[in-house]
């Protein structure tokens, strides 16, 4: 005669599934929404008119119906000469734009020395990305140029807040937030964006 | 030597199936706790553009999605193929974000009615003529703080 198999005991798999409920608990991550975070600009009523700045303070950034990228050409002598620019150079010129230069160089914008806590007086630079699209542009290149003006940005803060404090800005910001401020006021989000034009048509 | 067995002498010992409810409770629990309740059927059909400089958004009472794509296949027959917008569960026309927005804004309590997000979830195939419209409509109704929806992507250019 034959032995019989003995039973397998089930006694212990209540502790598998739990084991597996678990895992997958701490595992699965949930689908959150994120984006790129704007603020829109307040309605200006028509009498008032903008602020005059000075064109080597403005970096141009146009983009036209057909996707194509034309920026503020730094390297001529005109303040306002423009040049076309590829898609990958865009994050590197913003931000060498940005990046403060002292002593002062008619090439790159203007400096101010500000008064910050935990940083002390500090060059500020006070170039602002003026970015501007038309009507026939896709939504992909307009979130792509948005993308690389916010990511320089912040590789500026970056560095800024490696110098300072020895740490990454978002690190800064979960675990510091007064000083995550001053990095913020050292370096701010200047961006703007112009009223867009219709020259492609819809 | 090998012995040869009669066949069919021996049964197979049954399979316990006392532990099938924690499987079950397991597969539940694994359901319950992942899936996302989906708050409107989508009109059109919106991919996400990619980006990395991504910030979640924390409390979706703030939120409310206006979405804009071309109309689903089923749709498109009737609505053509132009993009259009969705408020809630229809089609609407940019002349109504105003009074949507102050509709939602109504349903927040009154020390959070200035924190109201608009999440702009647009397909990134869409023109930006139209996303222009919405924004404008969105600074007149004074709901300032928007979001571009994307997909989060690693940065590529590190």
């Amino acid at each position: 005669m034959t032995r019989e198999t003995p039973e397998v005991s089930a006694g212990s798999m209540a502790d598998v599934a739990f084991l597996l409920l678990i895992f997958f608990l701490v595992t699965t991550t949930m689908a959150v929404d994120s984006g790129i975070m704007r603020k829109l600009p307040p309605p200006v009523p028509d009498d008032i008119k903008a602020p005059p700045v000075k064109t080597r303070n403005v970096f141009q950034v146009l983009i036209n119906s057909a996707d194509a990228i034309m920026i503020s050409d730094k390297t001529a002598q005109s303040a306002s000469a423009m040049k076309e620019a590829n898609k990958k150079d865009l994050r590197r010129l913003v931000k060498d734009f940005l990046t403060p230069h002292v002593p002062d160089n008619p090439k790159y914008p203007e400096t101010k020395v500000v008064d910050i806590d935990f940083i002390g007086k500090y060059e500020k630079s006070k170039g602002i990305v003026s970015m501007q699209n038309d009507r026939g542009t896709s939504y992909n290149t307009y979130i792509f140029v948005q993308n690389e003006l916010a990511a320089a940005v912040r590789e500026l803060r970056d560095e800024l807040a490696n110098q300072y404090f020895g740490m990454d800005f978002n690190v800064l910001l979960k675990t510091d937030e007064a000083k995550a401020k001053a990095i913020q006021k050292a370096v701010p989000m200047a961006i703007s964006e112009a009223e867009p034009v219709n020259f492609g048509g819809k | 030597m090998a012995k040869f067995r009669k066949e069919g002498g021996k049964k197979l010992p049954e399979i316990s199936t006392s532990s099938l409810p924690d499987i079950i409770f397991m597969l539940l629990f694994f359901f319950m706790v992942s899936t996302t309740m989906r708050e409107v059927e989508l009109v059109v059909k919106v991919t996400p553009p990619e980006a990395s400089e991504v910030q979640k958004l924390e409390d979706k009472s703030l939120v409310s999605y206006i979405y804009i794509g071309k109309p689903v296949k089923r749709l498109a027959a009737k609505m053509g193929t132009d993009d259009r917008i969705q408020l809630n569960d229809a089609y609407a026309e940019v002349n109504q974000i105003r009074e949507f927005v102050s509709l939602t804004r109504e349903k927040l309590p009154d020390y959070n009615k200035s924190k109201q997000i608009i999440s702009l979830k647009v397909d990134e195939g869409a023109k930006m003529g139209i996303v222009t419209d919405v924004k404008q409509e969105l600074r007149k109704s004074n709901a300032l703080k928007i979001n571009y929806s994307t997909r989060k992507v690693a940065d590529t250019q590190k």
